[in-house]
């Protein structure tokens, strides 16, 4: 009897702190919502911000921020992919693959405004790309890179060794096994590191802070400045601006999240679908 | 068990050994079930046509000695058996003939395994020209998760056929071989996770046939399968034997018995017998041999 008190109140502990976690939650994307969503008007998506932001919208940040996340994504994506195929498909377990793990795994647990303090001194300074769209998405691409690594190296490992078998016992070379079985078994995993590479580079504000500039203007080439909107939102608050404008762009980032992880999850379900 | 013992036997029990017979086997040679006129007119081509020739094999797993002195001929369009307790090598044997062994590491191998009378260990020997040619089915089914359609199709493309015409011929063809087609031709854009565990190994059939090999090696094929399904499949094998040369690792002594026209009998990784497969069910000569297959350990 006492046993199974025992396990009722477990039980009933455990209930309590998950609904705790889920409340905790629901609470921050309430308050958000109910600060930022009354602020967010056709104007606010369609126009340039004036007086430092305080009056207007953000076009050019929500600009700013689709680029470089993109460029992060298009630099990150085939390095990453790449090099977890190596780490997966190629290499033998010897020094050489255990130094570079264990250097990404570093690479993955170093904080970001260190990423920014190198993209600010080697690709700003050094490489003369100045504060741009392209050293913002060069140093967020090194940040992401991590990410992209593990959860497709993750996702390889889970691919049955007997599919590859069938692919070479058929005369099909490592390479054609990697590229046109293992890899589409990996699609899925692949996506999930896309997904939360765009996550943490849309959320990111000190890797840009010193890499990007911070024009409020909309960038027209990898060589402008640009400014996104956690960044904007830093601006807006630290700086003492806006704060219904900091919250308006904080609601609409989260809308934004929550779309790619729709688009994302649509996309994986089909694919599933499709094997 | 089909033996098809008879007057055959006793008739051929005269014909020539292939020169160079390797010393485990001490039976004569035997007629193969297809029947003596058959045999008979084959004979002097069959001593030409051997597909493998394997001589004083030896495979070392790390400090393990996984095969010794393994020798063997086989001839083409024969199925050769290879029966033994679990762990006797066989399954290793099998996975050197295509090199499946590359892929695991600490594997060595010196001898001699000449395949159309090249070394396929040898210098500059094309890995994948061999699988090509020397095919394989697997345990377990194996098909790749996508369609009906582009399984079969995947080796093809690889070695260069792009015409979807002859594609589609192919995939008819090789489906209509394994006794496949009327199951699928409605699906062959489905996937071919979704057919069942006997359709899908006779796919994985047509898909090694829809390379045209010479050879196919079969690795436990039916062990995975209910009885039905292993009976069609081993109604597919006999058909095959016309066009292809089978080597097969089983676990069923009847399964041996019924589909094989010659048995190699693995014990640690040696060959302990080996000769035509009526000649070794019936009479063995090595009394590890009689035990095991009368099932008295294994």
């Amino acid at each position: 009897m006492n046993r199974k008190l025992g396990d009722i109140s477990f039980y009933g502990i455990v209930l309590i702190l998950s609904l705790a976690t889920l409340a905790i939650l629901i609470v921050i994307i309430a308050y958000v919502m109910r600060q930022g969503l009354p602020h967010i008007s056709w104007e606010f998506l369609s126009q340039s911000p004036e007086h430092m932001g305080r009056e207007g919208g953000i076009l050019p940040i929500i600009v700013g921020t689709v680029f470089v996340t993109l460029l992060a994504l298009a630099i990150a994506t085939p390095i990453g992919v790449g090099a977890a195929v190596f780490f997966a498909e190629y290499s033998k377990e010897g020094r050489v693959v255990q130094v570079i793990r264990t250097f990404t795994e570093v690479l993955a647990g170093i904080p970001s405004i260190i990423f920014g303090l190198f993209g600010f001194a080697f690709f700003v300074v050094f490489m003369q790309m100045g504060w741009s769209i392209l050293s913002g998405g060069l140093s967020l691409s090194l940040m992401i890179l991590p990410t992209i690594i593990r959860s497709t190296e993750e996702s390889l490992k889970t691919v049955p060794l007997s599919y590859r078998e069938g692919s070479l016992s058929l005369g099909a070379t490592k390479w054609e096994t990697t590229v046109k079985v293992v890899l589409p078994c990996c699609r899925k995993g692949i996506l999930t590191g896309l997904i939360l590479g765009i996550g943490r580079a849309v959320g990111e504000t000190a890797v840009l802070y010193l890499t990007i500039g911070g024009s409020i203007r909309i960038p027209t080439s990898l060589f402008d400045p640009a400014r996104t909107m956690s960044m904007h939102m830093y601006m807006m608050t630290a700086e003492g601006i806006s704060r219904e404008k900091s919250f308006a762009t904080a609601a609409l980032l989260i809308v934004i999240i929550l779309i790619v992880n729709s688009i994302a999850n649509f996309i994986s379900n089909r694919m599933k679908g499709a094997q | 068990m089909n033996m098809n013992m008879g007057a055959a036997a006793v008739q051929t029990s005269t014909m020539p050994r292939p020169t160079g017979a390797p010393a485990a086997s001490q039976t004569p040679a035997m007629p193969r079930q297809a029947g003596a006129a058959f045999t008979e007119a084959k004979t002097e081509a069959a001593d030409a046509e051997l597909v493998f020739d394997i001589n004083k094999l030896n495979l070392h797993y790390g400090s393990f000695h996984g095969l010794k002195d393994v020798s063997i001929r086989i001839e083409r369009n024969k199925i050769m058996a290879l029966i033994g307790p679990s762990g006797c090598g066989k399954s290793t044997f099998l996975r050197t003939l295509n090199r499946m062994n590359d892929l695991i590491p600490y594997v060595s191998i010196d001898g001699l395994v000449c395949f159309d009378g090249k070394d396929i260990y040898g210098r500059n020997y094309d890995v994948t020209d061999l699988r090509k040619k020397v095919g394989m089915v697997f345990q377990k089914p194996n098909p790749f998760p996508k369609t009906v359609f582009d399984n079969i199709t995947y080796g093809p493309k690889i070695h260069g056929k792009k015409n979807r015409k002859q594609l589609d011929e192919i995939v008819e063809r090789t489906l209509k071989e394994v006794a496949l087609w009327d199951e699928v031709k409605d699906r062959l854009h489905k996937p071919a996770l979704g057919l069942s565990g006997g359709q899908q190994q006779r796919l994985c059939i047509a898909r090694c046939l829809a390379v045209e090999p010479e050879v196919i090696l079969m690795d436990e094929p039916t062990s995975a399968l209910d009885p039905v399904a292993t009976l069609k499949i081993e109604e597919l094998m006999d058909g095959l034997r016309e066009k292809y040369t089978i080597i097969i690792v089983t676990h069923n002594m009847q399964q041996a018995g019924r589909i094989s026209n010659e048995t190699a009998f693995f014990l640690h990784g040696e060959i302990v017998e080996i000769g035509d497969t009526e000649t070794i069910f019936s009479t063995p000569t090595n009394k590890k041999t009689e035990e095991y297959i009368t099932g008295r350990f294994g």
